[in-house]
């Protein structure tokens, strides 16, 4: 019985962490190719996500912007980036949720952290395509 | 971070491991093994006779005439790169796999050798049809990079396929994965004789610390001919 609850417990542990390092997770999957493992971008190429002040000024688009993508001139920290950035789809709320909140407080970010339900409300306004 | 450790000794221990057959490999030679790089590629040997007597010559693979054009619309050919060391590699501007990197990377080798006239880097696209002049112009301003020093090359597609295999490097395209297009993330170090020197993964840091330091033994080795 000891070793049952000692065994529920590592489980859900793991569980946790592992949803712990989610955001970290997508973020290599997703995110690391283009703004790096230091969250840097590339020079005036692809926009840093490291201090962005993006991230705090858009904050209500950014759950979209993970979706689908974004097109066009976007100005961040006073530079001006023009890059296709594809969006990532078959993410579910929670992953994009996860995700921003791991964006929003590492490489030196220190923004406020987004609720599950709050991000299922912003991303009212842009369901997936499929 | 447990992670990045963990690659960092497996590197370190095949660096060690190579480090220890080459000194193997160099250990009957005469020559200063530190000091000089392999000559890649397939070689030939070729038979002459000179004074009567049979002598056998070795043909090393060598990088063909090219001629490409960059973001100011100059035509590079291998005149442009004659008696200079130079970094090569493939990307293209819409890549969203693996080429920041390997240009975050080739940055650092534009930093390191910037003021240094008998180095110079080209890069190609492997997807000319998009990547115009105007589309590599833009993409190096936004680098803020000199043209002279690293050439951002567009022209006939078929050419650059082949010149892409020619520096050993894989390029095809390929509908079925991101981007349209597969290659290798390889930075390829040629010398003035344009024989490739030296094959480093432009992807990785510390095999680009490697490229860096490498490129002073061929600098040595052109200002020794010289002698």
């Amino acid at each position: 019985m000891v070793a049952m609850g000692a065994f529920a417990l590592t489980t859900l542990t793991q569980c946790f962490t592992r949803k712990k390092d989610e955001g970290k997770r997508l973020y290599e999957q997703h995110c690391q190719s283009c703004h790096m493992e230091d969250g840097s971008g590339l020079k005036g190429l692809i926009p840093p996500l490291a201090q962005a002040d993006y991230l705090q000024t858009h904050r209500d688009e950014l759950p979209c912007i993970i979706r689908h993508g974004m097109d066009g001139s976007v100005v961040v920290n006073g530079v001006e980036y023009n890059k296709e950035m594809p969006g990532v789809e078959n993410l579910r709320e929670d992953h994009i949720t996860n995700l921003l909140n791991y964006i929003q407080t590492n490489f030196d970010n220190n923004n406020e952290r987004y609720t599950m339900q709050e991000v299922e409300k912003l991303l009212e306004e842009c369901p997936p395509h499929r | 971070m447990s992670k990045r450790n963990s690659i960092s000794l497996k590197n370190g221990l095949a660096a060690a491991a190579l480090a220890v057959a080459a000194t193997g490999f160099y250990g009957c030679d005469n020559s200063t093994s530190q000091n000089t790089l392999p000559i890649y590629g397939e070689r030939e040997p070729v038979e002459r006779t000179v004074n009567g007597e049979t002598v056998v010559d070795t043909i090393y693979h060598q990088i063909p005439d090219f001629a490409f054009v960059d973001q100011d619309s100059q035509r590079v050919t291998q005149e442009t790169v004659a008696g200079k060391i130079y970094v090569t590699d493939f990307f293209f501007t819409t890549c969203p796999t693996i080429c920041p990197k390997m240009k975050t990377q080739m940055l650092r080798v534009y930093e390191a050798y910037k003021d240094n006239p008998n180095v110079m880097l080209l890069s190609h696209s492997i997807d000319p049809a998009h990547d115009t002049v105007a589309v590599l112009r833009d993409y190096a301003d936004r680098l803020e990079i000199e043209t002279e020093k690293w050439h951002l090359l567009t022209g006939d597609k078929d050419s650059i396929y082949d010149i892409a295999m020619k520096y050993l490097v894989p390029a095809q395209e390929d509908e079925a994965v991101e981007g349209g297009f597969t290659h290798g993330g390889h930075f390829i170090l040629v010398d003035g004789e344009r024989y490739i020197r030296g094959i480093y993964d432009g992807t990785k840091e510390e095999s680009v610390d490697k490229l860096i330091q490498d490129i002073p033994l061929l600098l040595n080795e052109k200002k020794d001919e010289k002698k």
